[in-house]
């Protein structure tokens, strides 16, 4: 869903006159949604700017994606970056969004409780 | 190999009609004013991220949340329906890459990065919601802040 919406915002952005480029990870729904420019990289949802505490590879990522922004020319294309997710295994490719696949989200009445903490952590 | 996420949306949510994506066959094009090194870049992560005391997201949100390019990532918190966030909270910059933006821009390999940044959260059903609700208010966000070129980056 997100790749979608994110797809939707760039071509009205571009419509308007200001150039985009997307990043994804989703390459059939940027096919289908077609933002004018975007930025694939193979990894599991969540992460299409690189892993957690990872600063080379998300370094790499964001300069490829202004890279790209510079070189594609054709309205549509998608740069493919060849950075791998985990090279021995590559399970996430089966497993991910599938059934099951999704962490459980905290309960309403949780999330409310931890959005009350953390206001009242910055009203002090 | 690429994960096919529309075959896969339609097993996993199987119980429910199969969802219409949107097919486009033209695209927008506006070219490049400047280098991207003279650039005033914009960005924004569908990601769910929120600033300090900002409210979360909740189901089919059109909002955004204001995040200011110099914020600590402590300061940074995540709320998503729509992919695991574990990672995203430990590190942001998995979805929303302040900080290599902020390095680029002090190496003078973009222009500038607007501040601030932007965040939704990106699993919105409705096409009509975002195209109609969220992109003409972040068009006007752009425009103000006379940015030449808007990076986007999905979760």
């Amino acid at each position: 869903m997100c790749h979608q919406s994110v797809g939707l915002i760039a071509r009205v952005v571009e419509e308007e006159g200001i150039p985009t480029i997307c990043m994804t990870s989703a390459l059939d729904i940027t096919q289908s949604v077609k933002p004018p420019r975007a930025v694939f990289v193979n990894f599991p949802l969540g992460h299409q700017t690189g892993r957690p505490n990872d600063p080379a590879i998300q370094r790499q990522i964001v300069r490829d994606a202004m890279h790209a922004f510079e070189s594609i020319r054709t309205p549509g294309d998608i740069v493919q970056l060849p950075y791998v997710w985990n090279p021995t295994d590559r399970s996430w490719e089966t497993g991910d969004y599938t059934k099951g696949w999704m962490p459980e989200r905290p309960s309403r009445d949780a999330a409310d409780v931890a959005e009350a903490e953390r206001v009242a952590r910055y009203a002090k | 190999m690429p994960v096919a996420y529309i075959p896969r949306t339609r097993e996993l949510y199987s119980d429910f009609t199969p969802y219409r994506w949107i097919v486009n066959e033209t695209v927008p094009w506006t070219p490049l004013k400047k280098p991207i090194a003279e650039s005033k870049i914009a960005l924004m992560s569908s990601g769910g991220i929120m600033y300090r005391d900002q409210p979360r997201f909740h189901h089919e949100d059109a909002s955004y949340r204001r995040i200011p390019k110099h914020a600590a990532r402590e300061d940074l918190y995540v709320w998503h329906f729509g992919y695991p966030t574990a990672d995203a909270e430990k590190d942001p910059n998995c979805v929303f890459p302040l900080d290599g933006m902020r390095e680029m821009e002090a190496e003078h390999v973009i222009g500038e990065l607007s501040d601030p940044a932007f965040s939704f959260m990106g699993g919105i059903y409705s096409a009509r919601k975002v195209r109609d609700e969220l992109a003409p208010n972040i068009v006007d966000e752009l425009k103000r802040a006379h940015v030449d070129a808007f990076y986007l980056v999905p979760a």
